[in-house]
């Protein structure tokens, strides 16, 4: 059976009530793991709170920080800082220059864009043909195909549906999440990928991007977060005393 | 197919049934809306489950206008899809399995 994850759920997460109710539900609608975004300077002790929360539920809590860099260097200031703190790290890109520089560098999980502004997603052939090279997956939300209507909605699914056909010809995985800020934006694996017909990506490449692909980056990420790694293929399995 | 309305406020079947086309109608214009042969067989306004009948070439297309509708009348509401099934029989009977 599938394991579905959804990577972005946003509750609000000093209202630890909401981040219950938030992930009792997206594990009612069959989410097994559940990426929250959270505060660059979060302390140990809130994530301990969302983690015991998560697992209450019997939900795996995938940490995540969302990145708005407004520069390339704040982009790489960032990553050095944030990469061993966090399991899955994403990058909105509001400039071509952060586009690109966050589709070339491997620390880089995730590379979303901004839904209100077509003229702000950079996803072209060159974004994907690095993307492709560096492993970042293209981070599809959700929540703004139910929250757009009309015109907006409109010029959003032919943007996404341009970035689908990219992506699959520079094999980038895509990655759907949820984007939900509250309940009622939450709906199922399945549904969802009805919602993603919309703008042509299949449903078994939609149901990839709720379940393998996610998986993929968090198994990749937590191998490398875990104290015995050293590179690619290469673990520390006992010390030897001299 | 199955559907689980979730509101704040009870809603009629009347709402959700315009709800329902709207969302077909804005999405997939009057052509895709004339290929689905959509009817709502019953709705209980209490605990808000549904059970919509459709042509099976347009499932998709009404689980995904469905899931869309996110306010009726106005009222916040979450539409959820619980079942899909090829005869009322086959989704009655699968609705009381997954419930026990």
């Amino acid at each position: 059976m599938r394991k579905f994850v959804d990577l972005h759920l946003r509750p609000q997460i000093n209202d630890l009530g909401h981040v219950e109710k938030m992930v009792e539900i997206s594990f009612s609608l069959g989410y097994r793991s559940l990426g929250i975004p959270l505060p660059y300077n979060i302390k140990e002790e809130k994530i301990r709170q969302l983690r015991t929360i998560c697992e209450n539920v019997g939900v795996d809590l995938v940490t995540r920080v969302d990145l708005v860099p407004k520069t390339s260097g704040e982009l790489l200031r960032n990553l050095r800082r944030l990469r061993r703190k966090f399991e899955i790290i994403s990058v909105t890109c509001h400039s071509k220059s952060v586009a690109r520089q966050a589709a070339k560098d491997r620390r880089v999980d995730l590379l979303a864009f901004s839904t209100g502004f077509p003229c702000r997603r950079f996803f072209d052939n060159a974004e994907a043909e690095l993307a492709s090279k560096t492993g970042s997956a293209l981070e599809i939300d959700m929540a703004p195909l139910l929250l757009l209507t009309g015109f907006p909605r409109i010029r959003f699914l032919s943007s996404l549906r341009k970035e689908v056909v990219l992506a699959e010809r520079s094999n980038v995985p895509i990655v759907v999440s949820s984007g939900a800020t509250d309940v009622s934006l939450l709906r199922g694996p399945y549904d969802y990928g009805a919602l993603a017909t919309l703008f042509d990506l299949s449903l078994s490449l939609a149901w990839h991007g709720f379940s393998e692909n996610p998986l993929s980056i968090l198994e990749k990420n937590r191998k490398k977060l875990s104290p015995g790694y050293v590179a690619p293929g290469l673990f520390v399995v006992r010390d030897v005393k001299h | 197919m199955a559907l689980k309305v979730e509101s704040e406020d009870p809603l009629s079947e009347r709402d959700l049934i315009r709800a329902i086309w709207d969302s077909i109608l804005q999405l997939f214009g009057e052509y895709g809306a004339s290929q689905t042969n959509l009817y709502l067989v019953e709705f209980n306004p209490e605990n808000g489950y549904a059970i919509l009948r459709c042509s099976h070439k347009a499932v998709d297309m009404v689980r995904a206008s469905v899931v869309a509708i996110t306010r009726v009348s106005e009222k916040p509401v979450a539409i959820h899809v619980m079942r899909v099934s090829g005869t009322l029989r086959a989704l009655r009977k699968k609705l009381v399995v997954g419930s026990k």
